[in-house]
């Protein structure tokens, strides 16, 4: 019963969600982990991502590839419009403003008057197929004892594929005189203000590009359920990513992949391991199959307690940096 | 205006001040900095109400005054990290009311905070590099592009790194800001300023809670941006050995106005000054009698 539960579990940490929920931790690293931004409502930008993709496609006939630039598009107004009124003030108004749109978002996305173009509670299906339709993988079954489908390998790879082409471009960023003045207005942006930076367009910028890659998150996220629904977008989502971003190691580039993966392999072999458990009779009702998500959740916050008391960096993080006095 | 005598060689030798009158909002031979009718208050509480003030052209001028006189309201108010509620004010003849603080230090005038403000997480050298202007790889698209802003980069390091020997920091080049003592964030801070190659720093007590050995270092450094740079300096302090030992010009501020001003030996003998500074004990209405007197002179 150990093999199957591992393999449960590897089969979840290596899949699509994980990579959607990498990208959504990639696009927090930008905003939080490297400009000090406190954004808490990334899954706004997700949702963005994944209903561009699905509207256009479902409610208006578009091709898949125009449904992701339009998602994509919809997360730099969506930036825009959170950052022109809030990043000229203090950290903490940016975070009740996105934490706020976040939730209006998915409020007028389930909103019955919005049925005929989000589909409403019920949300939106069948848009994913042209995705598929250009899979050049050959149908079988693959990675031996996973038994994944050739689609599921598609979305996998497309999947992990922007997570390493986005790692690989805020690795690039950060080491650049760019990611300088980003890191500058994170430690102080007074001070960068008094070197001649223009801290608002900075954080503008990190702000737009850490939306977008939250957004192709979304798009990664629906393409793999092949279904959005507005209820997915719950603000815990959001609280998933910045656990994974802390797992991992806030400002690293290796954080939120190490994070995604763990956060997941913990998630995915919790529940099947109740499960299968619970199934054979071996486990008390307490933990029984109504409450496995509820002890799932349990267990992985006070897995995150044993984190922050035992290596508050996170598992990639520099404790020395972390420790130095802020501000 | 470019007539006027600039030090030459014997710092302090000829002290172009020498011959101007010591009243509040004089006019200077050659200013660089006109501040007029600026005034900013907080709540019920004016902070600042200035007149006239002119600082001059590549000298040190020392601004005193008690604790909650506005001097560091001022110099957020000039260096646009603060609004005024009315007042004008030229850097070298163009107004910069109004601008922001990043294109004010874009124009020449960068400023210290009272509190240092070093970039912990960051190293001594990044801190340094960050100071250059006019940075390529600051630009998005640009920074992707390694070989677009690495000869840059190379020139950015070798000016930083000069100055960090300059200040004697060079053995910390690598560490993480957050490490320095307090003393030594005070010259890294100085040093980065310099990075932005200003026409004029305004330091805010840059000899606060710093060592009495490391006094003598920044106040050397000090006295090099005016002699060997030819910088302008204005400079808060509340250590008046230091005030009189490094100023070429003094401006005394009391409750948010200029109470006096002229060089150190006048100001040491001025009475409103030594009244702005004890008038505790001689009860508030003389401070107010003095202000008065002083404002009606401009």
């Amino acid at each position: 019963m150990g093999t199957i539960i591992f393999f449960d579990a590897v089969r979840t940490a290596i899949g699509p969600t994980a990579a959607a929920y990498a990208l959504l931790a990639i696009g927090l690293n930008m905003h939080f982990g490297y400009t000090g931004l406190l954004n808490f409502g990334q899954v706004g930008f997700m949702l963005v991502g994944a209903y561009g993709v699905a509207i256009s496609v479902a409610t208006f006939g578009a091709s898949i590839w125009v449904g992701m630039v339009v998602g994509v598009l919809a997360a730099v107004l969506l930036a825009l419009i959170l950052g022109v009124p809030t990043l000229r003030l203090r950290a903490d108004y940016l975070a009740i403003t996105t934490i706020a749109a976040a939730e209006i978002l998915r409020l007028i996305t389930r909103n019955t008057g919005s049925e005929p173009v989000t589909g409403g509670v019920f949300g939106l299906r069948q848009y994913a197929g042209g995705f598929y339709d250009v899979n050049p993988i050959p149908p079988g079954s693959y990675l031996g004892p996973l038994g994944l489908s050739e689609g599921r390998v598609w979305i996998m790879a497309v999947s992990w594929g922007l997570v390493a082409l986005f790692t690989l471009l805020l690795w690039s960023l950060m080491r650049s005189p760019w990611g300088r003045i980003i890191k500058s207005i994170r430690e102080d942006e007074d001070a960068a203000r008094s070197l001649g930076k223009n801290v608002f367009y900075y954080k503008m910028q990190s702000l737009v590009l850490g939306g977008v890659i939250g957004a192709i998150g979304g798009a990664v996220f629906a393409l793999a359920l092949q279904t959005v629904q507005p209820d997915t977008f719950l603000p815990q989502v959001t609280f998933f990513a910045f656990a994974i971003l802390i797992l991992g190691g806030t400002a690293t580039w290796i954080g939120p992949i190490v994070g995604a993966f763990l956060f997941w392999f913990i998630i995915a072999g919790m529940q099947s391991g109740l499960r299968r458990f619970s199934d054979a009779g071996m486990l008390p009702d307490f933990f029984g199959s109504q409450a496995i998500g509820a002890v799932t959740l349990t267990f992985v916050g006070l897995l995150l307690m044993l984190l922050m008391i035992f290596r508050p960096q996170g598992m990639f993080g520099n404790k020395q940096e972390m420790q130095l006095d802020v501000k | 205006m470019s007539s006027d005598p600039v030090d030459g060689g014997t710092p302090t030798s000829t002290n172009p001040l020498e011959g101007v009158s010591p009243e509040p909002g004089v006019a200077k031979p050659d200013p660089v900095l006109v501040i007029d009718g600026v005034r900013r208050s907080f709540g019920g509480v004016k902070a600042v109400d200035v007149d006239h003030l002119e600082i001059q052209r590549g000298l040190i001028t020392g601004l005193i005054g008690p604790n909650g006189a506005g001097k560091t309201t001022l110099f957020n108010l000039m260096t646009g990290f603060d609004t005024p509620d009315a007042g004008t004010w030229e850097f070298n003849g163009r107004s910069i009311a109004g601008v922001p603080a990043h294109l004010v230090a874009r124009r020449g005038m960068v400023r210290t905070f009272q509190l240092t403000k070093a970039l912990s997480r960051m190293t001594v050298l990044e801190n340094m590099q960050l100071g250059a202007t006019g940075q390529v790889g600051e630009r998005f698209l640009a920074s992707l592009l390694p070989p677009v802003w690495r000869k840059q980069e190379r020139d950015i390091t070798a000016r930083a790194d000069a100055l960090l020997e300059r200040f004697k920091m060079d053995h910390m080049r690598d560490q993480h800001a957050g490490t320095l003592s307090g003393g030594q964030r005070k010259l890294l801070e100085m040093a980065r300023a310099l990075m932005v190659e200003p026409e004029m720093v305004m330091l805010d007590e840059p000899m606060a809670g710093v060592n009495p050995a490391l006094t003598q270092s920044l106040l050397g450094h000090i006295k090099g941006l005016r002699d060997d740079e030819k910088r302008t300096v204005v400079f808060v302090e509340h250590d008046m050995d230091v005030v009189f030992d490094i100023s070429d010009w003094v401006v005394c501020m009391a409750e948010g106005a200029i109470i006096a001003e002229g060089t150190p030996a006048q100001i040491g003998q001025n009475p409103a000054v030594v009244e702005a500074y004890l008038g505790a004990t001689h009860g508030q209405a003389p401070i107010r009698r003095k202000r008065r007197e002083a404002k009606g002179t401009t």
